[in-house]
């Protein structure tokens, strides 16, 4: 890790002043950007300590139901604020199948929001990387890539967005709200992360010193707490990134869906919203083959970026699962294995 | 540039003067401060055997940075038992044989203690299992760890109630 | 989990040796007290960081050494250009197990991870900066990566010393008898042991003599090689390894990193602490060797084998051997009229393999049980039925009589105890309540009773206790524990009044801590020295007219609870503490040296045997794989602690749980450079991997395969474990699947 000077601003206009310096780097929990730092795919001259800044770790109901979760609130804690895990259940399992206990402990929503890929090639420096180096190349192109992403990606990059927060988050509209140099702001979740496109390295939608300082669910996510699961395909039973997953969410009557919400992970650089295959669910009756046709319509554009094809066939699956899932109804409680396919109650399709 | 910071480490105040801002909270419970027994077996998050609790919170301390800890609460393994008196995690994993060559072992104790202040398992071993997979024992002793939290998450829950009474 | 305390195995045994004793350093560890070699911190110590290539085949060019020693607190920069000599050539072999090792001798790189410099400072922070700082520039080769652009070669030897070929009968014939022949190729990836504890010394020298903290599994082997290689005797070398943080071979030989740290200790006249990254453990500590192993199984009409060929394609390093051993799995197993197995070598520029956990056994009896299942699926048979058609009686192909081999009785109580009676034969027929894909496999288990020569000393004190002290290393299958239990039997003492000393290389040679032997090997050492202890104080006792147990010299007396009894009259007897006492000294001190008679090793082939049965859940539609239930029983001769062996055959079994669905290095095929050298995406078991273990402890008296009559048990559970889940995820979905670790995508079958 390179030496830096650490700075720990006292306000929230303080950091942001901080931060205009060129070289300069905002350290939540550290839990990402330590280990960016032991690894050497970071070096920042200023570390910017905002996890003591006023007012950052609080959850507040807002008038219209709907919640503000400001940036340094940990994961563990909103996962397990009843009444959030009550309104938005999708988001509460995704946080808790994500990582481990300890990190969920220690990692901030705002920080969860700003992870960065785990693409190998992206943290193996003698690897030729768009992403980190712009204009190196992407060794990931023709490398180990069984798990990149099939949705969304360019010859430049390949990388997926590891986070599993943000696959409901994206789903459900969430917003984050953003102070910088310039002034307040606000962005969707789904406008957040880049697809690479030319430029894989803007990763985010942030302009230099801007700070994640909340996020925002609105009141017409909690429509949805009935039918809302988030499920996660891994290589062991916890503790690892997404194969692929997968949020889905129904606002149903009977068995009419009036609103669908379908998000994937581990397929793009971002969070993917099947918008598309939510126009599709919507006035019909659930079943098996209108959840079918919404993962075909899903990963209608999905293509394999390597030795990853399978993801595009497991992914259809998954939205078909997250759905039927979905529809069965929330679990009373949240499953031993958050976001498992072992937690659920069915291990097969099954729709009423 | 120096800089100072203050920790309650296993009850004791402790100023101390880091002439380096990279130091991380295992490394510095390691290297500076002459407590060994949390155990760096990645360095990276990935494995747990740096578990301690931070303001009563498990957490990784080998991705925390000393200096961003200021003014907190500290506890390693070697401040849980209290004398010569095992912490009741402690006893179990003797009893239950929950480790083997022991490098995991005090990540595994101090996650386990968290895990019962966190009150999430409810005595159930599959939430057990799954709330003490970021600690990772490649010897395999998982059987016996699961088994030595049931029976002091048990004994805790039972003491509580003693207390209440 | 209880543990049956009053077992007849208990009984029989007495009163130390067999029963469940909780483990000796049980308070150190919990505690976090044990001392581990990184723990340590002599004063005045620097920290050594290495710079490793991140290139598989050519020359370093250029180290920005200048950027390196600019950054505060650095002391020394290690390179090529300035590495003091060694007395030892490092491109030769240090006999018996030293492998070729990489410590600076010159610019060449030969696999990734390779230490390419060694940077001291004054800081753990900073060595480690001015190691990235470094920016080596290379001169790039061709990679030799895979099976592709590997040299193949022929081979003198595997494993440590083996045969690479042995045949007995006529396969041709064999084969040409068969009705069958089941006949397919299996690939096991290259495996990284991932200790917990990574590799570390703290090296101090005090003139010519250095003190080592280190984990070592064979220190007197050690002190031999680093006095070879700094040109001390072997005595000025001292290792203190009390405990090691798991090893699993890995910590058995000599590597780069830790010679170039005790070199920069002498140089800079200071202490210095060198801990590998969890990275920089993927490369030169050795690793578990990738394979392709074709094998051929004639069967007749009545499910009987009539040949069986087992070919091992085993990779290894481009300047050294280690080679799996994995075709001999097939050896020892199965009777049948014609075996022929067979190995063959693969240059690849990676760093040299080297024994892991089960070498050899682990990667050959994967594919000899997932070949077995396919061979009794083509016969029709039930797999367990197959097996006990085609069981061995006497050594296939040598004759030779099994030292012990209650075998049958594992299969028979495994099964019973898993419920493997009505599984059904076919493919993809259970579905739990919940739909998940249901499949139930089997595998045998088998491994190999190595014995290694070694020494103890037992001292009995005039106040009835006694210390026994054995160079000995724990690194989790409770050593220290099992050991004492030995010697307090010996000793006619209870465990507590025995305080054991090991760990230390000043103490008698405790022999190599691997090859499942240590518990057999120390713990004759220390059987013997409490015995030659005991006869010396019976000699004190029969010599002196005021004992009771004067005379008994020719009648001879036995030991227990601290007293000698006469043999014929047991009421006569008198304390330790009496006889030292009247004799007025203050201890007896028992030596011993052991090793097996090589007589009765060549007379009986030597095996633990076992048989695993697994339950796996599968998703129909998601692929996803859960060992939802595991069930091994194995007999290992004479069990010393239950608690302590149940745990190593769990260790075992999650072993194999991660070798059939989890472990795998992935090498970019292009540059040789491993992409998931970490513990996040290296996947290892974890907790929720495994719900729920069983292990019965099968009774097994042997007589010759060593005084004691104990086999081992810290390696068998992997073995049986890799085929019976493979096994099971066929039975539960119909896909056979040859290369491991078994994958999702492996599993996304079409949809009906």
């Amino acid at each position: 890790m390179n030496r830096f000077d650490y700075i720990r601003p006292v306000s929230v206009s303080e950091a942001i002043a901080a931060a205009a310096v060129p070289g300069s780097a905002y350290l939540a929990a550290g839990t990402n950007l330590l280990d960016l730092m032991k690894v050497g795919t970071t070096r920042p001259e200023r570390v910017i300590d905002i996890t003591r800044l006023p007012g950052l770790d609080r959850i507040e109901w807002l008038p219209d139901g709907g919640v503000r979760i400001a940036a340094m609130v940990r994961n563990s804690d909103l996962a397990y604020d009843e009444r959030f895990a009550r309104t938005f259940p999708a988001v509460a399992e995704a946080l808790l199948s994500g990582a481990s206990a300890q990190l969920r402990n220690a990692a901030t929503v705002g920080g969860n929001l700003m992870q960065r890929t785990r693409c190998a090639y992206f943290h193996d420096l003698a690897s030729a990387c768009n992403r980190r180096v712009a204009g190196s190349g992407c060794d990931a192109r023709d490398g180990e890539n069984r798990l990149h992403a099939v949705l969304g990606w360019s010859e430049h990059c390949i990388a997926t967005h590891p986070s599993d927060f943000c696959v409901p988050l994206v789903a459900l509209d969430a917003l984050v709200e953003v102070e910088g140099p310039h002034g307040a702001r606000e962005i969707p979740v789904d406008l957040l992360h880049a697809l690479p496109g030319a430029t894989p390295e803007r990763e985010t939608a942030l302009a230099p010193g801007e700070l994640v300082v909340a996020l925002r669910l609105p009141a017409e996510a909690a429509d949805f707490s009935g039918n809302a699961r988030y499920l996660k395909l891994r290589e062991r039973t916890s503790y690892a990134f997404a194969v692929v997953s997968a949020a889905a969410a129904l606002e149903l009557e009977g068995k009419l869906i009036r609103k669908a919400r379908v998000a994937l992970g581990g397929v793009a650089a971002k969070p993917w919203r099947a918008r598309e295959a939510e126009v599709a669910l919507t006035g019909m009756p659930a079943s098996a083959e209108a959840f079918a046709k919404a993962a075909e319509i899903a990963l209608a554009d999905a293509l394999p970026s390597g030795d990853n094809a399978f993801k595009i066939e497991l992914a259809r699956r998954i939205v078909v699962r997250a759905l039927s899932l979905a529809f069965e109804g929330t679990p009373e409680v949240m499953p031993a294995l958050p976001a498992s396919p072992f937690s659920t109650t069915a291990g097969a399709i099954h729709v009423a | 540039m120096s800089l100072s910071i203050s920790l309650t480490i296993n009850g004791q105040a402790r100023t101390v003067v880091l002439d380096d801002p990279r130091v991380t909270l295992l490394d510095l419970l390691r290297e500076r401060l002459d407590l060994p027994g949390t155990k760096k077996g990645c360095d990276r998050g990935q494995c747990g055997a740096c578990t301690v609790l931070v303001d009563g919170r498990r957490i990784n301390s080998c991705l925390s940075l000393a200096a961003s800890l200021d003014g907190t609460e500290v506890t390693t393994i070697e401040g849980l038992a209290e004398g010569e008196a095992l912490h009741p995690v402690q006893a179990a994993f003797i009893a239950h044989d929950g480790f083997q060559c022991g490098y995991c072992t005090p990540g595994q104790i101090m996650s386990a203690v968290g895990l019962i202040k966190e009150g999430h398992a409810n005595g159930d071993p599959e939430r057990i299992r799954e709330l003490m997979s970021g600690n990772i024992c490649r010897c395999g002793a998982y059987q016996g760890i699961t088994e030595a939290i049931l029976e002091a998450q048990k004994a805790s829950t039972e003491a509580n109630r003693r207390d209440a009474a | 989990m209880s543990l049956d305390t009053a077992s007849p195995t208990a009984r029989r045994h007495g009163s130390n040796a067999g029963q469940p004793l909780t483990r000796r350093d049980g308070l150190l560890k919990v505690t976090g007290r044990a001392t581990y070699a990184a723990d340590n911190h002599p004063d005045g110590m620097l920290y050594a960081v290495t710079a490793i290539s991140r290139i598989a085949r050519g020359r370093v060019t250029a180290l920005d050494v200048g950027a390196a020693r600019a950054h505060a607190g650095v002391v020394e920069v290690l390179t090529p250009a300035n590495r003091p000599p060694l007395a030892h050539d490092p491109d030769e072999k240090m006999p018996p197990f030293g492998f070729r090792v990489e410590v600076l001798q010159d610019d060449t790189v030969r696999y990734v991870g390779q230490p390419i410099a060694l940077v001291v400072a004054e800081t753990l922070e900073a060595a480690t900066e001015a190691a990235a700082l470094l920016d080596p520039q290379y001169e790039i080769a061709d990679a030799r990566t895979d099976r592709s652009n590997g040299d193949r070669f022929g081979l003198a030897a595997v494993g440590i010393g083996a045969p690479p070929r042995t045949v007995h009968g006529d396969l041709a014939a064999g084969l040409a008898a068969a009705t069958h022949v089941t006949e397919a190729e299996y690939e096991t990836p290259a495996q990284y042991h991932n200790a917990m504890e990574p590799h570390a010394v703290v090296a101090e020298w005090h003139g010519d003599r250095v003190t080592l903290d280190m984990p070592n599994q064979a220190m007197a082997l050690s002190c031999a090689a680093y006095g070879a290689y700094f040109d001390i005797p072997a005595e000025n070398v001292l290792i203190r390894s009390p405990f090691l943080g798991g090893g699993f071979g890995s910590k058995a030989i000599l590597n780069g990193p830790q010679i170039l740290a005790i070199l920069a200790a002498r140089m800079l006249k200071r202490p210095v602490k060198l801990v590998l990254t969890r990275t920089q453990m993927y490369g030169p500590v050795g690793h578990r060797g990738h394979t392709w192993q074709k094998l051929r199984i004639g069967t007749d009409a009545q499910g009987r084998l009539t040949a069986l060929h087992h070919h091992a394609l085993c990779a290894t390093s481009s300047f050294d051997e280690f080679i799996e051993p994995a075709a001999n799995a097939s050896l020892p197993l199965y009777d049948s009229p014609a075996i022929l197995v067979e190995h063959e070598g693969l240059r690849l520029d990676i760093g040299t393999p080297g024994p892991m956990r089960a070498p050899g056994e682990a990667s050959g009896s994967a594919a000899l049980e997932v070949a077995m299942d396919e061979a009794a699926v083509a016969c029709g048979m039930d797999p367990l039925e197959f097996r006990l058609a085609n069981y061995a009686e006497t050594e296939p192909g040598t004759g030779r009589p099994f030292s012990s081999k209650a075998l049958r009785e594992c299969y028979l109580e495994g099964a019973k105890r898993f419920g493997w009676a009505g599984r059904p034969l076919e493919p993809r027929q259970m579905r739990d309540e919940n739909g998940f894909l249901v499949g139930w496999g089997m595998g045998t288990a088998v491994f190999h009773c190595p014995h290694f020569p070694a020494e103890a000393r037992a001292t009995l004190r005039a106040d009835g206790t006694a210390l026994v002290e054995t160079a000995g290393a724990d690194m989790g299958q409770g050593a220290w524990t099992a050991l004492a239990q030995i010697a307090a039997e010996a000793l006619g003492l209870d465990p507590d009044q025995v305080e054991f000393h090991s760990g230390i290389s000043t103490l008698p040679d405790g022999g190599i801590a691997g090859g499942s032997g240590h518990t057999a090997s120390a713990g004759l050492a220390l059987n013997n020295a409490g015995e030659d202890a005991i006869a010396k104080l019976a000699a004190i006792a029969t010599a002196d007219p005021a004992s009771p147990l004067f005379g008994a010299g020719n009648i001879g007396v036995v030991a227990r609870s601290g007293r000698l009894h006469r043999i014929d009259d047991e009421g006569r007897s008198e304390s330790y503490v009496d006889i030292l006492a009247r004799a007025g000294q203050a201890e007896v001190i028992g030596t011993a040296k052991a090793a097996r008679d090589p007589a009765i090793a060549e007379a009986h082939a030597m095996f633990s045997h076992g048989a695993v049965f697994a339950e796996v859940k599968v998703d129909p539609d998601l692929g996803q794989i859960r060992a939802t239930r595991l069930v091994g029983a194995f007999a290992a001769g004479r069990v010393i602690n239950p608690r302590l062996v149940r745990s190593q055959y769990f260790g075992g079994m999650i072993w194999g749980t991660s070798f059939a669905l989890h472990e795998e290095a992935v090498t970019d095929r292009r540059t040789g450079r491993i992409m998931n050298a970490d513990l996040a995406e290296y996947h290892v078991p974890v907790n929720a991997d495994v719900p729920s273990l069983d292990a019965i402890l099968i009774e097994e008296d042997d007589p010759y395969v060593n005084p004691l009559g104990i086999k081992g048990v810290g390696e068998i559970g992997i073995t049986g474990t890799v085929g019976a889940i493979a096994n099971a995820v066929w039975h539960a979905t119909g896909v056979r699947v040859r290369r491991f670790p078994v994958r999702i995508e492996d599993l996304l079958i079409a949809r009906a």
